[in-house]
């Protein structure tokens, strides 16, 4: 299985030739030694995965990396039923990515920039999947984070694009400050970032502690909180969440790669990568359980109200990557990266159909502009109700067998379980509720554009409504691969995944499992009815509630203040610090001062120095001559006297 | 490289055309000498002393060139500069990577009466500086090819003097020879800044020469101690070896801790280091940051620790403490400059306080780390003065308002500052990384308070370079900056392509460079472990056990 090494190379291979060549010879031909790249990753992918399914896995090391001391890390490629799971997302995303980018981007003057950043993000993901050890990982890790920088800040002469680049690529330096000293943790106590090594020893850490600032910490809890920063981070959850909503700056081709299919997904691989760690640490499972309940329930809120279509697609991300990290918290790991996968389809959907939308407009982002896009493009409507329908749950369809596995396991939780289970079916009435307000204000309903805009509404080409079409296929039948036990199907997924991410004991009973799963459609239908009363029946009803409840509406139209409040906190502070008190006082006024002895002193000597500056080479030759016989006079002396 | 250029070295008179060819010759002999080396192994000369005297010969020569012949001057410079670097080279391949013993010795005796010696060597603490200083002259020689008008002869001859007492002073093995060339090279570096310099140059060559001086004079009381003390002798593998009484060691260790911490520079002896940065020509900056800031840290490693042994262990942690004072302090006063060399210097002063933070953490991985940061800080800042010095050369201003929109007037240069600032802000698969990662695995070993306080250099490095680059790249362009000459031509990006290769090998592979270091290191290592007292700081992992 040696070839799976050349999964992310492909892409990088295709980037260099890009970056090279683009400007000057392949221009508007860039896509495609970028598509060649990634279409030959993805049929590799697909080989690895059939392979993995027959049992087979894969360790190995390509050529050792940093190897100082007692410290050793290999570039190397770990291949098991996650790994290969993750690569087909991965690659099957980014292809269709990629085919749709050629309708979308055309024209644009970076056209060979936007494919080069899209292979190196294509690369830099399959490192980050593929990596047989945590500093691999980081690399990729680090990496996506800068394409990621690059491509939100594609259009870099907007003001707002360049801002929110900068925001993503800081606010995801916050989590990896953490993730950095957790690899360094784990390295001091194992002694290896090998994943296999670190794996092998967990079960010898436990009950051990670390002295930590005066406190005896648990040390896998600690390692575990540590890791679970960076996956904070980069899947913008609680407190870490504000770049992303800010990030739909980016081309949309590139919010349904990387800010919604791939890329933020990393933090829920990583914590289901260490589920070995963490699912030792019940202080870190609750942890993680909450924090992802807690950004479910906290974004879908706020995408209840907001009328950027693009944003509220992203708060939808938030919210569902809270649905993967509270699966993960309950210690269904395998649960969590089925909805991974299942989400990567319905929502490269949702973002692709968006950009489709926002292509017929000429670049409108607001729904409450939109209206009665239905009879103008066929296609991009009922694929994104497709989409939508699947992400509401409905029976069927694949976010239904996803999020039914995720709240049945939640509900088997424990005390802990029970409360994010309520959590999370409430979610879900509220994500099918916001979904469907887009389905009605913007395809339904009469258009409440400008004439232009109404005038230029059309299908988008059809290299654009083709990967909808396929990733349609996606958002409805991927599921099919979990159908559970309970509705007569063998829950495929759940038993490859085992062998890596075990499956949890589950008490509950059928009748059980048909109520749990009752109740969420309850609600899938609940938030569908509401949205069509709200939105088709008695269109002035959204108005009366906003009056009504004004505080309530503003707290979430402004996104509950949370970047404000960090602006206030963070951001203003620091540069006060920076600009009055170093340097104006510490460094200009305290160390000169102190350094300097008398300031005037040096002043003094400044003038007499200042008449020896002369500028002729010759005079400073004869004062180094000058100056070390001083030198060796003064050796001299000094030598004479201890004699 | 322009026409104009073309027209100023054609040969006017019959002399000229026996000079070009001479001076073509040299680099044509090295690369001939260097191949004999490689794969005859026929040739044995003193390559060090080649290494220091071929830039103070070619000093001399161009100082002897006739005033017109500007042209001449600057081939001859980079010829000299090219011939050096490529009999450097056999430091490279021929180093023998699996002992800690001094290397390609040349020893004799001087000033016999004062047994001092001649004497020159290297290790795998010093050889990587040695690559690093005659590869970084080349690239001064092209970067001033037309920034420097004035003085010419002069300036590549101060160039080229820096050049051969910055290897001197890598290369030393007496301590008294150490000295000369440490305060040999203080000279030049004072004429570079204060003639070549900006608006206010004086003033900051002054400063810069005052700080050195001072720290400096501590040292050389010091180097006297010491040498009654070994038993009047300056051979420093001999004081390696001799044993300090601990009271001594702690008084010398401040001694040199003056000469060194000024030149790193340390928190809080740094603001020379802006004033001289900024007021620089480029070639200076380049020298400054790339290699003159980095003998302080190398002195703490040739001198302080294996000197004082024990006086490094008990005082390491209050170096700790320093550098982290410095990464912090560093970093964070760099969000509120507004000029663009001042913002790099202040990163510097940050960038140093990792290399030290790593030096005293004392174990393998911070101090490995520490002498890789040093050459990537090399190779970074001194790529990022680089490109600031050619940008300057086109809008005349260092003003970070006065810039904006330059992504679209100058992509290329764009390209290049936007690797060398990610180099900056550590992303891995660039140089910057392995050298931070290993500086913190190490500062983390040895206290985990510094690791950690550390590692938040780490964000606001991201801010401060991310703020800067956006300021003068993104966004639309500044009125005021269209119409100012166009992206880089051929010369300046030849000249920053080597810097762009180390940024990527060593970030891909930095095995062999870690490897040159790994025997010396180790030994350091012993030294102070072997140093009575028990160790100050335990690891984490003793801790757990």
């Amino acid at each position: 299985m040696k070839y799976a090494m050349l999964i992310p190379f492909l892409p990088l291979a295709a980037f260099l030739i890009n970056i090279l060549f683009g400007r000057f010879l392949l221009k508007d031909r860039a896509h495609i030694v970028a598509i060649a790249g990634v279409f030959a990753s993805f049929v590799l992918s697909v080989a690895v995965f059939i392979q993995v399914a027959g049992g087979a896995t894969m360790n190995s090391d390509l050529y050792s990396w940093i190897s100082s001391g007692g410290f050793r890390v290999s570039v190397g490629f770990l291949i098991d039923p996650l790994t290969a799971v993750m690569l087909i997302v991965v690659t099957t995303v980014s292809l269709l990515v990629h085919i749709y980018s050629i309708g979308y981007m055309h024209g644009d003057p970076g056209y060979y920039r936007f494919f080069s950043y899209l292979s190196l993000f294509t690369f830099s993901m399959l490192m980050l999947v593929t990596g047989n050890n945590l500093l691999q990982l980081y690399f990729g890790w680090e990496a996506v984070g800068l394409c990621s920088y690059f491509l939100i800040g594609y259009w870099y002469q907007k003001q707002s694009a360049a801002d929110a680049g900068k925001k993503a690529f800081i606010v995801n330096r916050f989590g990896d400050f953490g993730f950095g000293l957790g690899v360094i943790l784990v390295f001091l106590v194992v002694g290896s970032i090998q994943y296999s090594d670190i794996f092998a020893s967990v079960g010898s850490l436990q009950g051990k502690t670390f002295p930590l600032f005066g406190y005896e910490v648990d040390l896998i809890t600690l390692i575990a909180l540590l890791l679970f920063c960076g996956a904070v981070g980069k899947s913008a959850q609680l407190p870490l969440h504000v770049w992303l909503p800010d990030a739909m700056e980016g081309p949309t081709p590139v919010s349904a790669l990387i800010h919604a299919a791939t890329m933020v997904t990393a933090g829920v691989f990583l914590v289901a990568r260490f589920n070995p760690l963490f699912s030792l640490s019940p202080t870190a499972m609750a942890v993680v359980a909450i924090t992802g309940a807690a950004t479910s329930l906290f974004a879908a809120t706020i995408a209840l109200v907001q009328n950027d279509i693009k944003r509220i697609i992203a708060y939808s991300t938030c919210s569902q990557l809270g649905y993967m990290f509270l699966a993960c918290g309950v210690g269904a790991f395998g649960a969590g990266i089925f909805h991974l996968y299942t989400h990567a389809f319905f929502k490269a959907l949702l973002f692709l159909g968006a950009g489709s939308v926002m292509h017929a407009m000429a670049g409108e982002l607001d729904i409450q502009k939109m209206g009665g896009l239905k009879k103008h493009m066929p296609v991009t409507y009922w694929t994104f109700l497709l989409a939508s329908l699947s992400i509401a749950g409905i029976p069927g369809l694949a976010g239904f067998f996803s999020k039914d596995e995720i709240l049945w396991m939640a509900y088997n939780g424990g005390m802990i379980g029970k409360i994010v289970w309520v959590v999370a079916t409430i979610v879900a009435g509220l994500t099918a509720f916001y979904s469907f307000r887009i389905i009605f204000l913007a395809f339904h309903g009469s258009f409440r554009g400008t004439h232009e805009q109404e005038h230029h509404l059309h299908e988008s080409p059809s290299v654009m409504t083709v990967p909808l079409a396929i990733l349609a296929v996606g958002a409805v039948g991927a599921g099919w691969i979990g159908i559970p036990q309970a509705l007569g199907g063998g829950n495929w997924i759940a038993h490859f995944f085992e062998p890596v991410l075990g499956h949890p004991h589950v008490h509950g009973t059928h009748a059980e499992e048909y109520m749990v799963m009752g109740i969420s459609i309850l609600a899938a239908a609940l938030g569908i009815g509401t949205a069509s009363y709200f939105y088709v029946m008695s269109p002035d009803m959204p108005k009366r509630l906003t009056e009504r409840y004004k505080q309530i509406h503003t707290v979430l139209w402004n996104k509950y203040f949370v970047d404000e409040l960090y602006d206030a906190i963070i951001v203003r502070p620091t540069k006060w610090v920076a600009s009055t008190i170093l340097v104006g006082f510490t460094d200009a006024k305290i160390i000169e001062g102190i350094v300097n002895g008398v300031p005037s002193l040096i002043q003094s000597f400044g003038m007499k120095l200042r008449k020896l500056q002369t500028g002729y080479l010759q005079h400073y030759g004869i004062v180094l001559i000058f100056g070390l016989f001083v030198l060796i006079s003064i050796a001299f002396i000094a030598g004479t006297k201890t004699h | 490289m322009s026409g104009h250029e073309h027209a100023t070295v054609e040969p006017q008179n019959d002399l000229s055309y026996p000079i070009l060819a001479a001076l073509l010759a040299l680099p044509v002999g090295a690369v001939a000498m260097f191949i004999g080396h490689q794969y005859a192994g026929l040739i044995s000369y003193p390559m060090l002393s080649t290494l220091i005297f071929l830039p103070i010969f070619g000093a001399v020569a161009i100082m002897l060139l006739p005033k017109c012949k500007t042209g001449l001057m600057r081939w001859s410079a980079l010829c000299v500069s090219t011939a050096t670097f490529i009999l450097s080279l056999p430091l490279f391949t021929h180093f023998d990577r699996s002992t800690a013993a001094m290397q390609f010795i040349e020893r004799t005796d001087w000033i016999h009466a004062w047994r001092i010696q001649y004497y020159l060597g290297i290790d795998g603490i010093s050889v990587l500086f040695v690559l690093l200083s005659t590869l970084l002259t080349i690239l001064c020689v092209m970067v001033s090819w037309t920034a420097i008008t004035d003085k010419v002869k002069e300036f590549y001859a101060a160039l080229l003097l820096i050049e051969g007492s910055m290897i001197g002073v890598f290369c030393s093995l007496d301590l008294f020879l150490f000295y000369i060339f440490w305060e040999a090279m203080l000279i030049p570096m004072y004429i570079l800044i204060g003639v070549w310099g900006g608006p206010n140059r004086i003033y900051a060559a002054i400063k810069f020469f005052l700080f050195t001086l001072v720290g400096s004079l501590l040292m050389l009381v010091g180097i006297l101690v010491l040498f009654f003390a070994t038993g009047r002798s300056f051979d420093i593998l001999v004081m390696m070896k001799t044993n300090y009484p601990l009271t001594m060691q702690i008084w010398l260790f401040w001694a040199f801790f003056a000469a060194f911490a000024v030149k790193v520079p340390m928190f809080p002896v740094h603001t020379w280091l802006p004033d001289a940065h900024t007021e620089a020509p480029t070639a200076g900056s380049v020298i400054l940051a790339g290699i003159l800031i980095k003998m302080g840290a190398y002195g703490f490693l040739r001198l302080n620790m294996p000197l004082f042994p024990e006086a490094t262990k008990i005082l390491a942690p209050f170096m700790l403490a320093l550098s982290v004072i410095a990464i912090i302090y560093g970093a964070v006063i760099c969000l509120a400059q507004t000029d663009l060399k001042r913002l790099i210097a202040y990163s510097s002063v940050s960038h140093m306080g990792f290399v030290t933070l790593g030096i005293f953490a004392l174990n393998t991985q911070g101090v490995q780390g520490g002498i890789l940061q040093m050459v990537n800080h090399g190779i970074v800042t001194g790529a990022l003065f680089l490109c600031i010095g050619m940008i300057y050369e086109r809008t005349h201003t260092r003003r970070i308002a006065d810039y904006g929109g330059a992504a679209t007037l100058f992509p290329v240069f764009a390209t290049f500052f936007m690797v060398f600032t990610l180099a900056s802000i550590g992303l891995p698969g660039t140089n910057g990384f392995v050298g931070e990662f290993l500086i913190l695995v190490g500062g983390f070993k040895a206290s985990v308070l510094a690791g950690a306080l550390g590692a938040t250099g780490i964000i606001i490095g991201a801010a401060y370079m991310l703020w800067l680059y956006q300021k003068v790249f993104f966004v639309d362009a500044n009125p005021g900056l269209v119409g100012h000459g166009s992206d880089l031509n051929v010369r300046e990006v030849l000249t920053l392509i080597p810097l762009l290769i180390l940024v990527f090998w060593i970030g891909c592979y930095p095995n062999p460079f870690l490897g040159m270091m790994d025997a010396s290191v180790q030994q350091l290592l012993e030294r102070i472990a072997s140093a009575g007292q028990p160790p100050v700081s335990q690891t984490a992992l003793e801790v757990l056990k």
